[in-house]
């Protein structure tokens, strides 16, 4: 699989060429998305080993099933749901003690409530080095719950749309649609004591 | 009158600017006249802002080089 000049070339022409055993296109596919994946691996497990794992039976279960793809979705709302699925396979298999679904939540309707309210500054995170703003906001994603998790990092990073999400995590257009608002504010909550103006206090609200 | 709750439960549509007109007339007035919803929402588009587009970091070589490995076999095995 040597790097070739495919890098202009239209994703599902990709997808043809690979299904016709050109493996050289399967190579440009992966190395479109492999950066992805392995980053949505790394938010669900949280585990650097799982992450390698679910980046390797993701595009190994890709290769295996390319004739069921049917090319009415994108390619990697596809094969996130591959890497999704596999995710929280290991997430089960750590945590033994409890399951973790990405349907199953209780909805008490009590993470909505917003605890801090205070004004950003302008711009807030150019005051930070590339290292420190990257590593706050992945420790802040990292805490939230797994299911709101992948939501957030299909929807807000990797930018699918609501219905794209929701067909590759499986779930209901208005359970992305919640879960994506409680996943954001949360991490506007968590992000606020970084980014927040200074000399503004926080007052209790709601 | 829409309150805080009506206005927190429709803010990421309202970010996303997939509401109607009407109702977004609505959620813009309350704004004006809500510090606090406006804090929150102001502060909720900068949260997405900043996440959106943040490319991934590469993937570490010794990672990339056991992916390609084991795709190479694989490809080979189905290709036999």
């Amino acid at each position: 699989m040597a790097v070739s000049s495919l890098a202009g070339i239209d994703e599902s022409a990709l997808v043809v060429q690979s299904r016709e055993g050109d493996t050289t296109a399967f190579g440009e596919l992966v190395r479109r998305y492999e950066g992805k994946i392995f980053r949505l691996g790394q938010h669900v497990t949280q585990n650097r080993e799982d992450a390698e794992d679910v980046l390797q039976e993701t595009f190994m279960k890709a290769y295996e099933h390319l004739d069921q793809f049917k090319g009415d979705s994108k390619f990697y709302t596809w094969i996130v749901r591959i890497a999704v699925n596999q995710a929280l396979m290991k997430l089960r298999r750590r945590k033994t003690d409890r399951s973790v679904s990405l349907d199953e939540t209780i909805d008490t309707g009590e993470d909505m409530v917003v605890r801090e309210i205070a004004a950003w500054g302008e711009d807030p995170e150019q005051q930070l080095s590339r290292e420190e703003l990257g590593g706050i906001l992945d420790t802040a994603i990292d805490s939230l719950e797994p299911l709101y998790r992948s939501v957030f990092v299909l929807r807000d990073i990797d930018e699918l749309s609501t219905e794209e999400t929701a067909e590759a995590l499986g779930l209901s257009v208005p359970a992305v649609k919640s879960r994506l608002l409680r996943a954001r504010l949360q991490l506007r909550e968590k992000l606020t004591r970084f980014f927040k103006r200074k000399g503004d206090d926080a007052f209790a609200y709601m | 009158m829409l309150t805080c709750k009506d206005f927190l439960s429709e803010l990421s549509d309202y970010l996303d600017e997939t509401i109607d007109a009407e109702l977004r007339a609505k959620l813009e007035r309350h704004i004006t006249e809500c510090p606090n919803c406006w804090v929150i929402a102001d502060t909720t588009r900068k949260t997405i802002q900043i996440y959106k587009g943040m490319e991934p970091y590469p993937i570490p070589p010794d990672v990339e080089s056991r992916l390609m490995q084991a795709l190479e076999k694989k490809m080979a095995a189905k290709h036999k």
